[in-house]
Formats: C-alpha cells, structure tokens, sequence
C-alpha cells in the first residue's frame, strides 16, 4: 500500500525555471518539449495582452469592470493548454485568459463585464463552463461532469480552478471530498494569488499550504510555482494524465501574485505595501520562459514578431468587438428563464414590449 | 442627548451608526469579508479596524456560512455581532445557518438563547453590477419566523435603524439599499424621538391615493409623488422601514384615508414582499378601497445584465401607470 504521505505536496513548490529563466534540473519531472514552450509562450504573451487591453477597455469606459490576471498568465494558460478536445474547464471571474486559451473568442468571453449578458459564449462549443462569480460553487458541478462523464464511459478529464480564498468556502470542501469518494477525474487547481481581494493568504488559511488539503480528503497535492509556465505545464500536464487514468481527483496549488488590483473598483493602497509587489515583478512568468526559449535558441527574432504580431491582432479584434454596439433586445429578458415561458412570463414580456411600443411613439 | 446636526450619505450613516454602538457597547463585534483594512467593498465599515482594534473588526476566512455561524456561538456567549454579506447573492452560502438557526434558536430553546446578531445585507440594483450582485433577497428573509427585517430609504434612517437593530435582541438582517449609499441628508444622529423598527412612516402626504415603498423603492414613489402632483394629483407615499415587524396600523390608516393605493417594490412581484402587502392591506381595508390594490415590481426573471436593468426596475411612468388604472372613473 501506499504511503499516506505520498499524498503530501512537495517542500518547496516545484519549479522548472529559475527567476531568470535558466532551467532547474528536475529528475523526476522533464521539461516539456520545444513545441509545447513555445505554444506556451506564444499563449502567454496572447494572454498577457488580452489582459492588458481589457484593462484599457474598463479606463476607456467600454467595459464595466476587469478581474485581470496579469502576472498570473502561467497559470492561466497551462489549465487550457493541458486539456484535450474532450476535456472541460470550469473557470471562475479572474480566468477570462485560460477561457480565450481554450479558442473562445475574447469578445464572446468579455460579454460578461461588458453588460450585455451572464456569460456570452456557448459552454459545450469548447467545453468551458460559464465563469463563476460566487467563490468555489463551481467546484461541484465540475465534479457532477466529472462523474457523469466515468458513468458514459467517457475518458473526459476536469480542470476545476479557484482562487485561495475559496479554498475557505464550504463548496471547496465538499468538492474535494465528493471528488475522492467518487474517483471523479477532477483536477482541482488553485491558483494561490496571496489576495482574496483585501485578505491576506495568513488571514485565510492556516494550513502549511492550500496543497496539504489534499490528504484529509485522500488526494494528492501538489504545489507548483504559479509563474513557470514550463513547471505548470509540466505539473498540471501529469494531473491530468493521473485523473484520465484512473487516479482520483487531483490537487495542485500554485503559487502566484495578484499584480493588480481585485478589480479597477479596488484600492489596493489600502491593504497592501506597494513594495510587496516589487519582487514578483523579477518572477513575471512571460520573461523567464522567453528567457529560457531564446538560450534554447527556439524563439527567433521572425518567430518573436509573428507572436506579437499575433497578440496585436487579437487585441485589435478585442477593441473593434467590444466597441461594437450589441446592445441585447428587451425581450430576451424573459427567453431564457424556463424552457418553456409560463404564463405570468408571456404577460409580463407583452406588458414591456406594450410599454416600449408606446415610449417609442 | 445633544443635537448635532449634520449631512451624511448613507455609507457614512451607517459607518457611523456601526462606530457609536461599538463605542458604547464593548460587545459589539463587526466581522465579514473586507471589513478590517479594506473598510468593506462599500466602505461601511472604514477606519473602525484602526480605530477598536482588530478584535473588534475583523476580516475573516472568505465563508459566508462560516461567518454566520461564527455569529451564532459568539451571541451565545455575550456578544452583539454584527456581520456584513459582501453582496445579496453571496449571503445564500449563509442560508442554513440563518434560517434554521439564527431565526429559530430563540424558539427552541423556549427562550433561554437569545442571538442579538445584526446581518447586514447590501441589497438591489441600479449599480450596473454584475448578476449575482443585484439581487432583491429580503423576501427570503422575512418569510423566515424569528427574523426581522429592516431596510432603510434614507441616511437618518440607516443610522437610526441600524443603531435601534444593533441593540436589539432578536437577529435583524438588515437590508441596505446599495443604490442609495451615497445620498446624502442632512439629520441629527442624537435625536432619539425617530421612530423604531416596526413602524412605517408617512414620508410624503397626499389625498387621492397611497403609493407604499420600501428601500431602494422609496425614492422612485417620491419621484412619482412629485411627477402626479404636477398633473393635479395628490399621491401620499409610505415608507415601510421596517418589513418584519410590519406596521399594519400606519400602512392601513394611509391608505384608508386615500382609499387607492399602489405597492413598489424592487423585487420579483411573484411571492414577494409586495404580495404580501397587498393582501394585508386588502384584507383590512377592503371597505375602504375604491379599486383593487396595485403592484409595480420586478419581473419574475433572474436579475438582468447591467445593459438591461433598467427595463428591471420600477420607474416613475410604471408607477404612474398603475396608479392611472385605479378606477378613477368611478369617482366621476
């Protein structure tokens, strides 16, 4: 039998890449190939700039409110790029780059904090739930695909994201241990971004970390430094083996930092020294793995320009979108509640289209 | 006490209503997601971490039921805490602990356990915010036996209101109107005479018919009040402050004494608040009524995206509207 402390998430987080972007030499754990980095890093400076640009959408007025996660890039792209066609993604309000990773359209994603809907894209187009508002709720129902999925007979794996400070909530708890008693193919992956808005990870945990959770549920954890993409891919890459092959869920924690603040409506001078954020500047994850990728002499100048060239035009795409005029008709309010309306609803959609028609003459 | 009179909005009314009562009462405890540095998502509870320590104002573990939990033990053993739901739709984690604790322990235990807890609830829309951060949730609540439900319209009420709520001891979830935060008015926070909670107030007179509002409502009735009486009709309109308890008295003599009346309220109309006070008003003044007692409320839909909401919330036209179908014709 195994040993329970197999279950226990290394000392120090698992890195790949040093600060500056010179390989560690991991026995146990193989750099991804090439191909696989430099898809990584082409996702990283997509992400990095779609982030970038939504933030200039929110100052400029044409989106409500931006969660960015800037900083945390690695994070977001290794979750998406880890997946299968099969797979599903449950990402929460801070991963609009790990959904626009997994192909869905910037603009679609951003409908949410555009106003014009809930969630604008199709969840079963690219198998990516709707981003979560409410903190770890999501973890459940990715654990109900999860299982539903083992009961077809369907070798779909979860990738389930949350923050830190949902690792506080109920759900959270309930997940992990439903997960376990299930051997539901769950990857429960934690991006720990020291901020759950103003509350520090020491006001939230007091756990030696958000990985050693696994073992009281019989899962394994894992801890990773959240800004190598080399090391989350890697990582995350064998969470997702282990889960498609019959595991049990898995855990993995990444240690990251919330560059910005929780949103534009946040003042994150309030609760916390400017200086703080100073260091993980050196750790920013886009210029270790081009650092690693230029010794390896696998990113050219040609081959850097096409990425950004690459980036520039998804920005471009995200501006002309999202200044475009979408918005959603009245009626629609009342289209989606029940598949079919009831009969208060009918009457209640011919009272505002009555009232419309007569505000418009 | 001595008169201070002085211009506050909402958020600073109830920052400050929350900083006196820790002030004169040392069991007073504030605790919640982003109250301690932060000062809260809205700046409720601002500098009273710096001001009573952290003991007194605390940030807790990002869990909604744990907070409400938490809430429960400590009312248990001496404590008046007083607990903020960041938004409407996060406190729905905390239901259990609210509705099948926080309202019932008094009852099941003949008495013996009383829980002075204050659950703050910012409430509604009009913000533009985002789905779960709009929700009109007091109905849950005041079906609930054992709760009372308070929510003010106006800062003199937010600081008085919750003061009275603070001290009570029964569990109070307040329900604060976060459109209206930043409102200001002039008041006196040392005037004891206001009236307390389970009294409505008359807050505009009128004589042809009675419009009833609470919360984030109250202002579109005013507005509605101030639009009919430039055609040449008098709307009174009342504040209901307080949903549980409910002042029968002072909602029924209003609208005896129009015989119309016209019920606004933010919510899904279906099961909600509104209904309930349509049927008690209908069951009491029946006689007095010239028509059958109106609703102008939400729809019976999710709440909607930002770009959408303003088809969601009553408006002054759908209030006049109502009140146009009052049967006036019947007067004639």
């Amino acid at each position: 039998m195994a040993d329970d402390r197999d279950l226990l998430p290394s000392e120090q987080p698992v890195q790949l890449l040093d600060a500056s972007g010179r390989p560690v030499e991991n026995p146990a754990l193989p750099l991804p190939d090439n191909g696989r980095l430099l898809a990584a890093y082409t996702a990283l400076v997509v992400g990095r700039r779609v982030n970038d640009q939504a933030g200039a959408l929110v100052r400029q007025g044409r989106l409500a409110v931006y969660p960015s996660s800037h900083g945390q890039e690695a994070c977001q792209v290794g979750a998406s790029l880890v997946l299968g066609e099969n797979d599903w993604l449950f990402p929460t309000y801070r991963d609009t780059v790990a959904v626009v990773t997994r192909g869905v359209d910037p603009v679609e994603v951003l409908t949410l904090l555009k106003g014009d809907w809930h969630s604008g894209y199709d969840p079963y187009e690219h198998r990516v739930a709707p981003q979560a508002t409410p903190l770890a709720t999501q973890l459940l129902h990715a654990v109900g695909v999860a299982h539903a999925a083992r009961l077809r007979g369907e070798d779909t794996v979860v990738m389930a994201l949350c923050g830190d400070g949902a690792t506080s909530e109920g759900d959270f708890h309930e997940a992990l241990n439903f997960a376990a008693v299930l051997k539901a193919p769950v990857v429960f992956f934690i991006q720990n971004n020291e901020y759950a808005i103003s509350v520090p990870l020491a006001r939230q945990t007091a756990a030696p970390s958000l990985a050693h959770k696994g073992i009281g549920y019989g899962i394994n954890g894992e801890r990773v430094d959240g800004n190598d993409a080399a090391a989350v891919l890697a990582v995350l890459g064998g969470a997702v083996e282990a889960a498609r092959s019959g595991s049990g869920p898995q855990l993995v924690e990444a240690h990251t930092y919330r560059m910005q603040a929780h949103t534009n409506a946040d003042d994150d001078t309030r609760y916390r020294d400017s200086d703080e954020v100073g260091p993980w500047v050196a750790r920013d994850p886009l210029t270790r793995m081009e650092a690693l990728l230029k010794r390896k002499r696998v990113l050219t100048r040609a081959r850097q320009d096409e990425i950004t060239e690459r980036a520039e035009a998804v920005a471009a795409a995200m501006r002309e979108g999202i200044s475009r005029e979408t918005d959603p008709h009245p009626s629609e309010l009342f289209a989606h509640v029940y598949a079919e309306p009831t009969p208060q609803l009918k009457e209640q959609a011919a009272a505002l289209a009555d009232e419309l028609s007569r505000e418009s003459d | 006490m001595a008169t201070d009179p002085t211009k506050l909005s909402m958020a600073q009314a109830l920052n400050r209503a929350l900083r006196d009562a820790m002030a004169e009462d040392e069991t007073v405890y504030v605790f919640g997601e982003d109250v301690g540095p932060l000062g809260g998502v809205f700046r409720i509870t601002d500098g009273l971490t710096a001001e009573f320590g952290e003991d007194r104002c605390f940030d807790t573990p990002l869990a909604e039921s744990g907070i409400a939990g938490l809430a429960v033990g400590m009312a248990m053993n001496g404590m008046r805490p007083v607990i903020e739901m960041q938004f409407d739709a996060f406190a729905y984690p905390a239901f259990e602990q609210i509705v099948s604790h926080i309202a019932k322990l008094r009852n099941r235990t003949r008495g013996r356990v009383r829980l002075p807890i204050v659950i703050r609830v910012p409430y509604a829309g009009g913000i533009g915010g985002v789905e779960h951060h709009c929700d009109s949730s007091e109905a849950y609540y005041a079906h609930t036996p054992g709760l009372k439900v308070v929510t003010p319209a106006t800062p003199a009420d937010a600081y008085h209101l919750l003061r009275e709520a603070i001290a009570s001891d029964d569990p109070v979830v307040f329900m604060e109107p976060k459109k209206l935060y930043w409102a200001k008015e002039e008041f006196d926070p040392g005037d004891t005479s206001r009236p307390g909670i389970g009294t409505a107030v008359v807050c505009r007179p009128g004589t042809d018919a009675t419009l009833i509002a609470y919360g984030p409502s109250v202002p579109t009735a005013l507005e509605a009040a101030e639009a009919a009486a430039q055609e040449g009709r008098s709307l009174q309109v009342v504040d209901l402050r307080s949903i549980v308890p409910f002042d029968d008295e002072t909602v029924c003599a209003a609208v005896r004494s129009t015989g119309r009346a016209v019920v606004v309220a933010e919510a899904t109309g279906f099961a909600g608040v509104a209904s309930e006070v349509v049927a008690r008003v209908t069951e009491r003044c029946f006689h007095s009524l010239a028509a059958p007692v109106r609703r102008v409320t939400g729809f019976d839909i999710p709440y909607p995206p930002p770009k959408l909401e303003r088809y969601q919330l009553p408006s002054v036209d759908r209030v006049l509207d109502a009140v146009d179908d009052l049967q006036w014709e019947d007067d004639q």
